[in-house]
């Protein structure tokens, strides 16, 4: 049974050529993965084992960047890095600001 | 999917508060500033850590690697060690490589042999010396069929090679990194290595595109 | 470090399989963080080159040491040994980064 990252040989249309500049908040979460990753909290290799935790339809139905700060979030949390709470709470007081979105 | 900011964000510019067009995309957005803040008010790195790295990501560019390759086209010993053990011959350049845990490879095409770049698990790229991958790089039709029609592939890519020549795809699984050396175009033999820099296009270097000669 | 770790560190330190050996790489499937892509499992390729000595990936994915250390080869198959409908040329190649424990040898031709 092939895992749904594993997508050598798979059929698929053509390559999508279009060229794509990341947004401030996609080049966030490269950076927070090479800091995460630099100072030993996470490893790449678990990185890719919490993007391929997040289940076929979630994994095709984020963008790259979507995906990769979702299962750095599942993986700060299995680590004890910070909890579920701190995190809802966070999110929740991001909510209330005035103008969220930088 | 994604929104259509394209411009870099100043010190100081503001957005309009976005409407709610799409949920997944602003929980996405608020989910990395989440995880941001918890992780700078818990000392685990600073704002200024986190906008240094976001400068060195924005600094690294296809021009690195074309760079190399120039330097590889006119200095036969800096070529040698560029496929021997690049990860050295880049750092002798100024590149900083130590950043990176990973082994920079270069393969180089001739006349016999061109090489394509695929990592069909993930993403990996040689980001130490070309920055971040183009979205092509990342998508699921390129990493499913480079492996399996390289050739089909390159075709899209405007690229049509003979059959003696053989096609030889990396893909890279493990902590490899791989960079093409492309052949240096023709007619090119008066140019400084400069000028050569300039001919050299992120796609030459994974293996999508190959120089040709200038006008 | 205890006796069993330093025999696995002293096992790792040379590559088992030589360049220009024939090798197959094992079919089997098994849950997990794997670095063995699904389209190669079960085909045979020659080893272009040992890599070197690495942490196991599947283990540091798990947040383990990922030793003792594991021999990388670079191993090189024709694209028709691969895929059973390949349209391309016969020199063509597909060249993987494969952990030794994923190999095994091919005595018959």
């Amino acid at each position: 049974m092939r895992a749904y990252h594993d997508l050598g040989g798979l059929s698929a249309g053509t390559v999508p050529q279009e060229e794509h500049e990341l947004q401030l908040w996609e080049k966030r979460v490269e950076a927070l993965l090479v800091l995460l990753t630099r100072k030993h909290i996470l490893r790449v290799d678990e990185n890719r084992r919490g993007l391929e935790s997040l289940g076929g339809e979630v994994y095709h139905s984020l963008s790259y960047a979507e995906r990769r700060i979702l299962a750095m979030s599942n993986n700060l949390i299995l680590k004890g890095i910070f909890s579920v709470d701190e995190l809802a709470t966070k999110l929740a007081q991001i909510d209330r600001r005035q103008d969220p979105l930088p | 999917m994604s929104d259509t900011h394209d411009h870099a964000h100043a010190a100081g510019h503001r957005h309009p508060p976005q409407p709610d067009h799409d949920d997944t995309l602003t929980y996405y957005r608020k989910l990395e500033m989440a995880v941001r803040e918890l992780l700078i008010e818990k000392g685990v790195f600073t704002t200024g850590d986190v906008r240094a790295v976001v400068e060195d990501i924005e600094s690294r560019t296809p021009e690195g690697g074309a760079r190399v390759v120039a330097r590889a086209w006119t200095d036969p010993h800096f070529r040698e060690l560029l496929l021997n053990d690049a990860t050295a011959a880049c750092a002798g350049m100024g590149f900083e490589m130590a950043l990176y845990d990973v082994k920079l490879t270069v393969v180089e095409n001739t006349p016999d042999v061109h090489n394509l770049v695929v990592c069909t698990l993930c993403s990996c790229y040689p980001r130490m010396l070309l920055g971040l991958p183009p979205a092509w790089y990342k998508s699921r039709a390129y990493r499913s069929r480079a492996v399996h029609e390289p050739r089909a592939v390159l075709r899209e890519f405007g690229l049509e090679l003979p059959e003696k020549v053989a096609v030889r795809v990396h893909d890279s699984t493990a902590d490899l990194r791989y960079l093409v050396l492309p052949m240096r175009p023709q007619h090119t033999e008066s140019f400084t290595e400069q000028e050569l820099a300039a001919l050299v296009t992120r796609d030459s270097m994974i293996g999508t595109a190959i120089l040709r000669a200038p006008d | 470090m205890n006796a069993a770790l330093a025999a696995g560190v002293a096992a790792a330190a040379t590559c088992a399989y030589a360049r220009g050996e024939r090798i197959r790489v094992r079919k089997v499937d098994a849950p997990g963080h794997i670095r063995t892509p699904h389209y190669i499992r079960g085909k045979i390729g020659v080893i272009e080159r040992c890599v070197g000595f690495f942490k196991n990936p599947e283990e540091l994915a798990y947040g383990r040491s990922g030793e003792p250390l594991r021999a990388l080869y670079r191993v090189r198959f024709l694209q028709s040994d691969v895929w059973d409908d390949y349209r391309g040329g016969p020199g063509d190649t597909l060249d993987i980064d494969l952990y030794e424990h994923w190999l095994e040898p091919v005595t018959a031709p």
